[in-house]
């Protein structure tokens, strides 16, 4: 069976039959941030709480990247392979607007204030074999 | 003790293959030196930057090494700015009468490479390929265009009178004008955004004479006064480039607190300016900074636009130089440039890219990553 490496540590729940995007959320102020950080932006305060961010939000802006971003961009397309897509921020209620890929890139099918799902697939496969494993969102 | 702008130089924007960025950055102070009548020796202090073509007080090097205070500034975009407010604080403060202030740069083609770590991000973020400012444009005018009803035809018409101010002035990159058509029917870079919406790293220095107000005149018959100089970086729960997560509820961004702040420093008010260069590093940026900067209400820019107000003839003249669109963006002269632009109108010396009316006030406006703006406000 091939091997499913997270592109990051503690970015989500990894491996989970649910996986989750994880947050951080303030312990003083309520805040929350993605990704996990130690301290909070909003009251400088230090201690948080880890917690499983929504997997359902509304999309709350986009757009479509046209061409293949220069390194630190790594896909494992080429330029001959590179296909659009789509980013945008999606609200994820009670907790923040976290950026994502979407699996959406025809901007005939986004539209501000659509439901999104948060999914995990494959990003890409490293050489040595791996599946390396991102998140996404995807419309309902 | 205020402060007065006596010398302005500018080395031509865009490429230019056989001078290094430092080269440029000289060229550009030697001019400034000569339009205030003054040499380098003359100069007490100096502050400079630039992004991809050294530190700054590698001038020293091409204008001689005479042993002052030379203090190199990065501040991303708005370095210019930085230098300038440093330069302000130096003769405000009675430390020095007279200095320099350069900006310069030279940087590769394509868009600006960007590295997660500098920001304090993961290499995930670059990885997936979203560390890049352009989309984070693209998605801000997304969301304004979807709450305030600015039109795609705007976005075109923001980068046609861009490109025909370049086409006036000699120092602009892009000389040519072009058309609204071909400029929507270019190619889609960042939906809703095409290639002629986006400015691109370019070359090019811009050096200015700064001195005490009280002797402006020995220097020059046309000094013009800083009135405010102000700096801002973002606050929480502003709408910021490479963010992977925002704030719920969201605050003003970095653009409104410079703006407020200047105002307040100057004792005028938006309605009170007579020219504005605002950051266009795309066409829909010029149109939120109009009204982020206070210039008009969320959503009026569309009438604006679409009525010609911001021509060089209009009632709110923006970018009367091509701003960002028609010069590209060497980093480190990019907010000088602005400045620059603005003594020029001030002093009536614009040429084919004059303002009518005999302007009085000046506006210029940056901003950049990671979310910082800087403000000036000049008078004659
Ligand atoms: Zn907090």
């Amino acid at each position: 069976m091939t091997e499913k490496r997270p592109i990051a540590e503690g970015l989500f729940t990894w491996p989970s039959p649910q996986p989750a995007l994880l947050a951080s959320r303030c312990r003083q102020c309520g805040v929350a941030a993605f990704p996990v950080a130690e301290s909070c932006m909003a009251c400088s305060g230090q201690e948080v709480d880890v917690e499983e961010l929504p997997r359902r939000g509304t999309l709350w802006t986009w757009t479509i990247q046209q061409f293949m971003p220069k390194p630190p961009y790594n896909s494992g397309e080429t330029p001959e392979t590179f296909q659009p897509y789509g980013v945008g921020y999606v609200e994820l209620p009670g907790g923040v607007r976290v950026e994502g890929r979407l699996t959406e890139n025809d901007p005939q099918k986004l539209r501000i204030g659509m439901a999104m799902d948060v999914v995990f697939d494959a990003y890409r496969r490293d050489p040595d074999g791996a599946e390396i494993v991102s998140y996404f969102f995807k419309p309902v | 003790m205020d402060v007065a702008i006596v010398g302005i130089g500018i080395h031509p924007f865009g490429r230019t293959p056989a001078r290094s960025g430092l080269q440029q950055g000289a060229y550009a102070a030697r001019e400034a030196l000569k339009d205030a009548g003054v040499q380098w020796q003359d100069m007490q202090f100096a502050f400079g930057g630039s992004a991809s073509s050294g530190n700054a007080d590698a001038l020293g090097n091409e204008l001689g090494l005479t042993g002052i205070p030379f203090i190199n500034v990065a501040n991303g975009c708005a370095t210019g700015g930085s230098s300038l407010i440093a330069a302000w604080h130096a003769i405000k403060s009675g430390e020095h009468d007279i200095g320099l202030v350069a900006g310069f740069d030279k940087h590769d083609r394509g868009a600006f490479n960007a590295d997660p770590k500098a920001l304090g991000l993961g290499d995930w973020y670059g990885e997936v390929g979203m560390m890049m400012t352009t989309q984070f444009f693209a998605m801000k005018i997304q969301k304004y265009m979807h709450d305030h009803g600015i039109s795609a035809n705007t976005l075109a018409k923001v980068a046609a009178k861009a490109f025909l101010n370049g086409s006036l002035n000699p120092n602009a990159w892009r000389r040519q004008p072009i058309s609204e058509t071909e400029i929507a029917g270019s190619m889609m870079i960042n939906d809703p955004l095409t290639k002629f919406m986006f400015c691109s790293p370019a070359e090019g220095g811009v050096a200015l004479v700064l001195c005490r107000a009280d002797r402006a005149r020995q220097y020059t018959d046309t000094p013009v006064y800083l009135k405010s100089a102000v700096l801002k970086s973002r606050r929480f729960g502003s709408f910021e480039v490479f963010a992977p997560s925002q704030a719920l509820e969201q605050v003003d961004g970095p653009t409104v607190d410079a703006a407020n702040a200047a105002f307040e420093m100057a004792g005028v008010g938006p309605g009170d300016m007579d020219v504005l260069q605002l950051q266009d590093t795309e066409s829909g940026a010029e149109v939120m900074h109009m009204a982020e900067n206070g210039f008009c209400e969320h959503g009026e820019q569309e009438h604006l636009l679409q009525s010609g107000a911001t021509h060089i003839g209009g009632r709110m003249p923006v970018n009367t130089d091509g701003g960002c669109l028609a010069n590209g963006e060497p980093i480190g002269a990019s907010g000088l440039r602005q400045v620059y632009e603005n003594v020029l109108q001030l002093r009536g010396q614009a040429g084919q890219h004059q303002m009518p009316g005999n302007p009085r006030l000046g506006y210029t406006h940056v901003y950049g990553a990671p979310g910082i703006s800087a403000v000036t406000i000049l008078q004659r």
